[in-house]
């Protein structure tokens, strides 16, 4: 970290977040706490196909079942048109939004909605679920995207034609979308290589893992008001979403977000909100709650999408990247979406190139339709490019980071999809990698490696609103509408009292929904410390200008003549504190904003990962970890630590466990947490992090979004460790003991370095 | 519906009586029945640990217990580990080590903590991982959890 003298007293410092006490008490209310008077309990029915046409759903006897109060089906969902909807990390076109809701005509995957009930209790919910008879015609379905395009391959959605770089095709297809980056001549860069490293390599389907089951609590009210309780990253987006699904006009629609357990990308989309909505009015305007299972989560909520991707590069001896060219295929689940704009962007992001081309394909598969997931598309891509750019390096014959240095991008430099950048910190973090003692340090044992990888994410700026009212004791409440998924509330009220110059404890945040402040875009895009830190500086100035006016309303003097420096408003020898001129307030002071800054500034990350291989079990272990990122400004630095743990966490499981698995009917077999094998303590050491200060001029206090850089790297970090533990490249995630153990095997077969 | 039967139990040192059907866990029954809802459900199959609990002083996940097992029985829950309106030591470093960020997995993480350094109060990191790893926090890597139970054996 930096050590110069901090122009801040709150910022950079690391006080108890306002929300703690609640949360190590038990006390904090997640979305599965909230119990109204006179709730039900509403439970979903999921089809048992892979694909299937739904030929008639009969629930007579689960309606004639005691304590059941309503069943619904598609036909209870209003007939929606082609719409795209913006939902801040991705978008949807509302028509298949509505039918992954539940399924109208055919069941596209596995766990795919296809009615819901209503009932006294959970258990006559399922019950009921039991006596429904749904009569399918079973149709053959694919789940890989490679050969979901082939022309002989199932069509999932009748009415689908590919948009090919813009122009819509005439047949049907799986492949909802082909997008194209293109710059410069890659037959003449790579004629100038003198090195040329060309790879396929796919990865598996992974889902976010969030510990809290989605849920929602529906009342629609006798007068046409719906008011949903949830954990959503964003209750404005949950309200435009029922708008749009339910055709009913915004004003009609209350979300009040409870604490989230987690989201990471994955609590965008609704999937309960809707259902608990129509249950509610059929069932006699009753509130109705549904909570997911961990099989219901894993098996019909967002994942993010398997991949195939090819990376060709091609460098000169000197180190100089002439060429490099990336085909990416993207799974995006039963309806189109799926991350493969974002993979096109971030591929190459690191590395200034004058000949490129990068060709998305974005596929429908049938598997659950993928939701955003941290960086989505990142990790796959970076997975894939990195891993080749530490194969040209060793070719080259030069270290990994000097090999990066040689090529990265810099203020100026313009992205394969076209941005340029502005000020960015890659440098300095690759520089900060490369002196940390750890990537130094000796590392001896036999089959261990140390690899590194950098990666990028775009961030976000997005909308946001805020409040804030002067309490007469000098303390400040703030009003915000941003989800606080880990920690915000600390990175927001931090910046208020620093804008004001008050103590961080006398500013008091709570997180409200959508009747109690401005619109505010979802937590995600690495947004909410940059966007709503944005609005909360602007709430301070007007509130510190206002105070200022008090003050010389209160002296007599024109404002002009009071000073204003770190909470004290001072006139020729006398001064108030904050708290001071607070107690005088006959008028209250409450002030508000709406900001939707634009120049959120990406950023960078550099890891490096030592590992271990066990060549009889193929197990990998981790036995060091760092990454250092550029960060901006760290607000509350334990929690930007706290961010690049957790991406690091969930990139080390991707990495080496985690995929969907699925049998030859197209059913999911590992659907529960044992089975689906995220880490644990035990999987991992200590992380070390490196918070490299490269402040975004685009934002007051030079914050950039932090979250989803981290989960980049590390699954190339460690293929290129492997590589140097045991001399195998890996091209498929996970690299988990069979895939190791496989590869070694065809290592010795061939007889050489694969 | 099966009948209930009436259970008697000690829950953070006061005295329950409750109805309960004979398929409800331990967990449901906290949380539906008593609304004890500071135990969480994550998976409902004993693979997260955000519904730990200590029964009788032992850590158990409460959705793999039934709730009519908790007849006569001891139970602890995340909302009798601050006593007397202080926050137990453990709390306390979960607090400053910024050792949650979401938070539902931290009423089982503390729970299953406590049992830890109930038997042993001085376990180094190793010991702290194997404990802790039948609770699942997809946040914050561990690594900060595992610096706040080794700062709270300290305190201790």
């Amino acid at each position: 970290m930096t050590t110069t003298a901090s122009p801040y007293k709150v910022i950079g410092t690391r006080p108890v977040r306002p929300d703690g006490v609640d949360k190590v008490t038990g006390r904090a209310i997640y979305g599965a706490d909230v119990r109204l008077p006179g709730m039900l309990h509403g439970k979903v029915l999921r089809s048992p196909h892979a694909h299937a046409r739904i030929l008639c759903i009969d629930a007579s006897a689960a309606l004639a079942l005691r304590g059941v109060h309503a069943v619904i089906t598609a036909q209870d969902m209003p007939a929606i048109s082609d719409k795209i909807a913006d939902l801040g990390e991705s978008t949807v076109n509302l028509r298949y939004a509505s039918n992954n809701i539940l399924a109208h005509d055919k069941v596209l995957y596995y766990g795919h909605a296809v009615a819901a009930v209503a009932a006294d209790n959970v258990h006559i919910a399922e019950e009921a679920l039991s006596l429904i008879r749904v009569e399918y015609e079973v149709l053959p379905h694919v789940l890989d995207g490679k050969q979901a395009m082939a022309p002989d391959a199932p069509i999932l959605l009748d009415d689908l034609r590919t948009n090919e770089l813009g122009k819509l095709g005439d047949r049907p297809t799986n492949v909802a979308e082909h997008i194209r980056h293109q710059r410069g001549d890659l037959t003449k860069g790579f004629a100038e290589a003198d090195v040329i490293v060309e790879r396929t390599f796919h990865t598996a389907t992974v889902h976010q893992g969030y510990i809290e089951p989605q849920n929602a609590t529906a009342l629609w009210n006798e007068d046409g008001q719906l008011f949903i309780w949830c954990s959503t990253q964003g209750a404005f987006s949950v309200q435009e979403q029922l708008a749009e699904l339910l055709q009913i006009p915004v004003s009609r629609i209350i979300v009040t977000p409870t604490e989230i357990g987690g989201g990471f990308g994955g609590k965008i989309n609704v999937y309960l909100e809707p259902l608990a909505a129509l249950l509610s009015r059929k069932a006699g305007h009753r509130p109705v709650k549904m909570v997911m299972t961990r099989a219901e989560v894993l098996a019909a909520t967002g994942p993010t999408s398997g991949s195939y991707i090819r990376v060709k590069m091609g460098a000169r001896r000197d180190g100089v990247i002439t060429a490099a060219e990336a085909e990416l295929i993207y799974e995006a689940g039963a309806f189109p979406g799926s991350p493969v704009g974002a993979g096109c962007g971030v591929i190459f992001a690191p590395y200034r190139l004058e000949n490129v081309q990068i060709d998305g394909y974005d596929v429908v598969v049938n598997r659950p339709k993928a939701a955003a997931y941290r960086a989505p598309g990142g990790t796959n891509a970076a997975f894939a490019s990195e891993t080749v750019v530490d194969e040209l390096a060793e070719k080259l014959g030069m270290d990994p980071i000097e090999f990066r240095l040689r090529n990265a991008v810099r203020e100026g430099d313009r992205r394969a999809d076209g941005p340029e950048y502005k000020r960015i910190g890659l440098i300095e973090t690759l520089e900060a990698a490369r002196s940390h003692p750890h990537y130094t340090a000796p590392l001896t044992g036999k089959h261990r490696g140390r690899g590194v990888a950098t990666g990028f994410w775009f961030n976000w700026g997005g909308k946001s609103s805020a409040t804030a009212t002067v309490n007469r004791d000098g303390t400040v409440n703030l009003i915000e509408g941003s989800t606080d998924i880990g920690g915000s509330r600390a990175s927001i009220a931090m910046q208020l009292a620093e804008t004001l110059g008050i103590p961080y404890e006398d500013v008091r945040p709570q997180v409200v929904g959508t009747a109690g402040v401005g619109y505010n875009d979802v937590t995600g895009g690495s947004r909410t410390t940059f966007g709503t830190g944005w609005a909360v500086y602007e709430v301070g100035k007007k509130i510190l200008a206002e105070m200022r006016q008090r003050a010389a309303d209160y002296w007599g003097v024109p404002v002009e003549e009071v000073s204003v420096a770190d909470g004290v408003f001072a006139y020729n020898g006398e001064s108030l504190s904050f708290r001071e001129l607070a107690g005088k307030l006959d008028t209250p002071v409450t002030a508000s904003a709406s900001v939707h800054p634009q120049n959120y500034g990406p950023g960078f990350g550099v890891h490096i990962v030592d590992v271990e291989v066990d060549v009889e079990t193929g197990k990998v272990t981790i036995l060091r970890y760092t990454a250092a990122q550029d960060v901006g400004k760290a607000i509350h630095p334990s929690y930007v630590e706290g961010q690049l743990q957790g991406g690091v966490a969930q990139g080390v499981g991707w990495a080496l466990n985690e995929e969907y698995v699925y049998d030859e009917k197209g059913r999911l077999l590992n659907a529960t947490l044992l089975d689906y094998r995220m880490p644990t303590a035990l999987d991992l050491p200590m992380i070390d992090t490196v918070l490299v200060e490269v402040a975004n001029p685009g934002h007051p206090y030079g914050v950039r979004g932090v979250g989803e850089v981290p989960i980049v790297p590390p699954a190339a970090a460690i293929a290129n460790a492997i590589y140097r533990a045991i001399g195998v490249r890996m091209t498929e995630l996970p690299m988990s003991p069979p895939r190791i153990v496989a590869a070694l095997a065809r290592k010795r077969q061939d007889g050489v370095a694969a | 519906m099966s009948s209930k039967v009436i259970v008697t139990t000690t829950i953070n040192g006061e005295e329950f009586e409750f109805l309960c059907e004979p398929r409800q866990s331990l967990l449901e029954v906290l949380r539906d029945v008593l609304g004890f809802t500071g135990a969480k459900e994550g998976c409902n199959n004993g693979n997260c640990g955000a519904c730990n609990v200590l029964l009788d002083g032992v850590l158990v996940n409460s959705c793999l217990v039934l709730g009519v097992e908790a007849e006569g029985r001891t139970i602890e829950t995340i909302e009798g580990m601050a006593a007397g309106g202080r926050l137990h030591p453990l709390q306390q470093k979960f607090l400053e080590h910024a050792a949650l960020q979401c938070g539902v997995c931290t009423p089982g993480f503390l729970l299953a903590a406590k049992a830890l350094l109930d038997h042993n109060p001085d376990p180094t990191e190793a010991e702290v991982r194997h404990w802790l790893a039948g609770n699942l926090c997809r946040c914050t890597g561990y690594d900060k959890i595992i610096r706040a139970v080794l700062d709270a054996a300290d305190a201790v």
